[in-house]
């Protein structure tokens, strides 16, 4: 079997099961108490919060811990909204291809009668710096970018971005949840005032992550409650899946450099084999993305056939077709990359692990291509494609 | 649970009466590439039987396998029989679809019914009925 959907979640590493299970069976006590057990627990917390402030350049209490990625952008952004209405400022400068983590948060906003500002992210996937600085206004209360796609892997130049942001006086928050662990992020060399994190993303547990809000940032509560999180989150700590983030998160930080130098030439040896499919098409920038993200588009067939067929292969992917969503438009960061409606219910999405091999490597190539040729022997797509009833457009 | 049932994946892996009829005497095309569904049904009518169909299906799973299973209805039965194939057939021949997965077997019916209008069309007789 090759694991190839990295980007939905990652399987835990061995550490942060370890943690994880130890913590369970000797620190299960509540941090908020006063006797050993729970001081214990809370040192364990602690400990958790200075570790992941460490691995990107935080202060321990820039560092929040929330549910994952999805509650960090929307307290991020809510928080900024709340800040923003305070002061008359109700305008916000995102892109066309964020998550709906954030998207859907940012369309709710609007419906309380705040501006957005999509900026396009052109055909290769990334936003370019100049037209954030133009779309910033007097009234702008927040500019969040994504750090890297969750699809199609392209990395965003934040560091230009948080420079504009901190000149212009704008608050900018990054959901670098599909980066953490896998790239260097840095919020100081970056000047990123806010940032959200899952740690299912780079080996850690499901159902935690955090929020990073620099010194001075007002938050507004999601939950409220008890004290916890200096009053900003309220619940009692998942203190289990935290201290096994943490673990993870170190872990991956301290493999990077080899983890991308492995990975990198890999995902380059795929997508040349791919590439190789006629009428095919990567999706995104060739350079500047993840190590590990593959996305492709094939004329004249459908994602989640060639999804199923792969799984008889042994090859577990995704793909951004209407079908794999549930709904009847496919991919919103394909159709925002300028594919049409036709060609990005053809999409495929391979986000390879660390362990993955050269060998690995060929036997998705050759799955894919097979799969594709098959699917394509009896689609009507691609049957008038050739006949030339109908225009390629890969 | 698996997204499928078994009756689905094995008309997804293994689909019957895949191809083209080359003197096909009625053709129907349903479904648009935007929304990621396309069949088009091929029939081989004769003396009021179905003798042969074929189908070419660009889609998902169950679109797929509700093609297969349409044309295993239909094939070998009198004509008046293939137009009373529904997609309640079809879904239910299948074992079950997924809620959002039932237009695949609509889709079905619709490409039948389209080929079989063309056949009365080609034979000049305007209404089926």
């Amino acid at each position: 079997m090759i694991y190839a959907d990295n980007a939905a979640t990652t399987k835990m590493s061995e550490a942060a099961i370890k943690e994880m299970v130890a913590v369970n069976e000797n620190t299960f006590g509540n941090p908020s108490t006063l006797y050993s057990i729970g001081q214990s627990a809370k040192e364990v917390l602690e400990k958790a919060r200075q570790s992941v402030a460490s691995v990107i350049g935080a202060e321990p209490n820039e560092i929040y811990f929330t549910s994952g990625g999805s509650e960090a952008d929307n307290q991020a952004i809510v928080s900024a909204a709340v800040n923003g209405r305070r002061n008359g400022r109700m305008h916000i400068v995102s892109t066309a291809f964020e998550h709906h983590a954030v998207l859907n948060t940012l369309e709710r906003l609007k419906k309380e009668g705040f501006d957005i500002t999509l900026l396009d992210v052109h055909e290769n996937g990334i936003v370019i710096p100049s037209e954030v600085e133009e779309a910033i206004r007097d009234d702008t209360c927040l500019v969040t970018v994504m750090f890297a796609n969750n699809e199609i892997g392209t990395i965003q130049p934040i560091g230009e971005i948080g420079e504009i942001c901190r000149r212009k006086g704008v608050p900018f928050h990054t959901d670098a949840v599909q980066a953490m662990g896998h790239i260097k992020v840095d919020v100081n060399e970056l000047n990123v005032d806010m940032l959200s994190a899952s740690a299912h993303k780079f080996h850690g547990p499901k159902g935690v992550g955090f929020l990073y809000a620099r010194k001075g940032t007002r938050l507004t509560n999601l939950i409220e409650g008890g004290e916890q999180e200096r009053g900003k989150r309220a619940g009692t700590e998942n203190v289990p899946g935290i201290a096994a983030m943490a673990v993870a998160l170190e872990e991956a930080a301290g493999k990077m450099d080899e983890y991308s130098a492995h990975l990198t030439p890999i995902r380059d040896r795929i997508i040349a084999g791919l590439s190789r499919i006629p009428h095919s098409a990567l999706n995104g920038d060739a350079v500047r993305r993840l190590p590990g993200n593959i996305n492709f588009c094939f004329e004249g067939i459908e994602g989640e056939s060639l999804l199923l067929l792969l799984d008889d292969k042994g090859i577990q992917a995704s793909s951004g077709s209407a079908c794999t969503s549930g709904s009847l438009d496919p991919s919103h960061v394909l159709l925002a990359i300028g594919r049409v409606h036709d060609v990005a219910h053809g999409s495929l999405r391979l986000s390879i692990g660390e362990d993955i091999t050269e060998e690995d490597a060929d036997l998705m190539v050759d799955s894919v291509s097979e799969v594709v040729e098959y699917l394509r022997s009896f689609s009507p797509v691609w049957r008038d494609l050739m006949s030339g009833k109908s225009q390629f457009i890969l | 649970m698996a997204l499928y049932s078994e009756k689905v994946m094995d008309h997804f892996r293994n689909p019957r009466n895949v191809g083209v009829i080359e003197d096909a005497n009625g053709i129907g095309e349903v479904g648009n590439a935007k929304c990621g569904d396309i069949m088009k049904m091929y029939l081989k009518i004769e003396d009021d039987i179905i003798k042969d169909v074929k189908f070419e299906t660009f889609g998902c799973g169950s679109a797929i396998a509700s093609s297969s299973m349409a044309t295993e209805l239909i094939k070998g039965k009198p004509v008046s029989e293939a137009m009373k194939l529904t997609n309640k057939a079809v879904t239910e021949a299948l074992d079950g679809l997924p809620a959002y997965k039932l237009h695949c077997s609509v889709l079905a019916e619709e490409a039948i019914q389209s080929a079989l209008d063309d056949y009365y069309k080609r034979k000049g007789i305007e209404s089926r009925e």
